[in-house]
């Protein structure tokens, strides 16, 4: 019952968030803001991430690489194709639930709870449009090309890691790179990006959005946001993988 | 003019404001006063339509607010302020901003316009080179003024003021509720204010209205209101020591 109650309040939710903009300049801006919060902001721990998740497929990858048949250089194929198939849509998503998730939640949350929402909507303001709709914007306008910066830092931090730790050279592992490349994986990935962008904010607005109470409630609504959100991101991460590459 | 005509509000099967009928008029300052839990703040939410009535209606001007929709109720909305009790100030914006807010939000005014109107407001409630400052900066007192100076910056025909004086000294209680009395008057905004503090009460009281477990108890003026015969009415203002002192001597 509890289920189908939050199903029917998200949906009405979803409703008025996409009703027209009072003043499109004014929602320009905010857009503008949020890519800059979530696309800038999000660079270091997205590099760190991408990096470090590369180097360590490369290693690993070579570490249970025991048949003789395979050759050394099929590690730039793995590597590749996990991080731009898995990965950085994934494994990035996931970060990002945490860091935007959470953020967003607890903004959205504390205005909740300061009133500063009921303000917005004594001024005939809707409300949901206007706190999320340039957030939702922002995350699908950025996200993607987050992604693709992972997927090359990844790749690159396998590159050298595999290198320096002298497990695979540089040029075996950039034969395997350049070997049976699929462009339709990246596609696949952005499609996954996309569809984990808009769960993270829908998922984390409605969550700080429809919080009661003080500051107790407000850094749960922080933790359901970040939990809830990344189990939907795996749990879409299956459905679409089964729909579209099964 | 605001009327509300038999409103009722249940949460969760309890009963918190039940057929409460008044009659709110311009230029005048109605105070709706009461303890904790006594409906003030469900009452003035139904009012301004932030909570749905079960039953009963809210007429501003005879318009029926209460029988809009989110729609059609928005270019009403625009017709009314309302200072809520800890100020509600976007913490995003500062000062100005805030007060240029629903200026931004609605009208085609350039920002110079909106500026010169934010300065206007903020000079109106005595406050200077403050503009700059973020919410986080100021205090109690002054973010009460700027929430006024945001609520007035529309030339809003219904305001609305929840506590205005809770978690203010006694002495900014006092400014703030001599600047509610003066906007009311100088603008003739129909005032609703929700207030506890019986200070406000006997200095800005023209309309009093006493709710008592979510009923109206007593509607009088705060002449009226110490020689009322309500029990209820008299505990609630008979609480502090001062006001028995103050009123047995008259």
């Amino acid at each position: 019952m509890n289920y189908f109650f939050h199903l029917g309040r998200f949906w009405m939710f979803m409703r008025l968030m996409f009703t027209k903009p009072e003043k499109w300049s004014i929602y320009k801006n905010l857009f503008m803001r949020e890519v800059d919060s979530f696309g800038f902001g999000s660079l270091g721990i997205v590099a760190i991430t991408s990096i470090f998740m590369g180097a360590v497929i490369t290693i690993q990858t070579v570490y249970n690489l025991v048949n003789p048949l395979v050759p050394l250089w099929a590690v730039g194929i793995v590597t590749r194709d996990s991080i731009i198939i898995e990965f950085s849509p994934t494994m990035i998503c996931l970060v990002l639930a945490g860091k935007i998730g959470s953020s967003i939640s607890s903004e959205i949350g504390t205005m909740r709870v300061t009133e500063q929402i009921d303000a917005l909507e004594i001024m005939g303001i809707n409300s949901s449009g206007y706190l999320v709709l340039p957030k939702l914007a922002a995350a699908i306008f950025i996200f993607p090309f987050v992604v693709l910066i992972s997927m090359f830092l990844g790749i690159g931090g396998g590159l050298v890691a595999g290198d320096l730790s002298g497990v695979i050279s540089s040029a075996d592992f950039i034969r395997g790179l350049q070997d049976s490349f699929l462009p339709f994986n990246v596609t696949f990935a952005l499609i996954k990006t996309l569809t984990f962008a808009f769960l993270i904010v829908t998922v984390s607005a409605y969550q700080g959005f429809y919080t009661a109470g003080g500051a107790l409630e407000v850094g749960r609504s922080s933790t359901k946001a970040v939990v809830y959100s990344s189990t939907m991101i795996l749990f879409s991460d299956f459905i679409l993988t089964v729909l579209i590459l099964s | 003019m605001i009327e509300i005509k038999n409103i009722s509000k249940k949460f969760n099967g309890k009963q918190v404001i039940e057929n409460i009928s008044a009659t709110f008029e311009k230029g005048r300052t109605n105070l709706v006063i009461g303890g904790s839990g006594s409906g003030k703040t469900v009452l003035m939410k139904c009012m301004v339509g932030l909570v749905e009535v079960d039953s009963g209606e809210v007429i501003f001007d005879s318009r029926n607010f209460s029988s809009l929709n989110f729609k059609e109720r928005k270019p009403f909305r625009q017709e009314i302020g309302m200072v809520f009790q800890g100020g509600a100030l976007f913490d995003s914006l500062d000062v100005e901003k805030n007060v240029m807010f629903p200026l931004s939000m609605f009208t085609h005014m350039t920002l110079s316009e909106r500026r010169d109107r934010a300065n206007e407001c903020l000079k109106r409630v005595n406050l200077i080179n403050v503009n700059k400052l973020s919410p986080s900066e100021l205090s109690g007192g002054m973010k009460k003024r700027v929430a006024i100076a945001r609520a007035i910056s529309p030339n809003p025909k219904y305001l609305f003021f929840d506590e205005p004086n809770s978690g203010l000294d006694p002495q900014t209680a006092i400014v703030i509720d001599e600047l509610i009395k003066e906007i009311t008057e100088e603008y003739q905004t129909t005032t609703v204010i929700n207030t506890h503090d019986m200070n406000s009460v006997m200095e800005i009281g023209d309309k009093i209205i006493f709710l008592f477990r979510g009923k109206k108890w007593w509607e009088g003026s705060s002449s009226e209101i110490s020689s009322t015969d309500s029990e209820e009415l008299k505990n609630f203002i008979f609480a502090n020591k001062l006001m028995r002192e103050l009123i047995g001597k008259k």
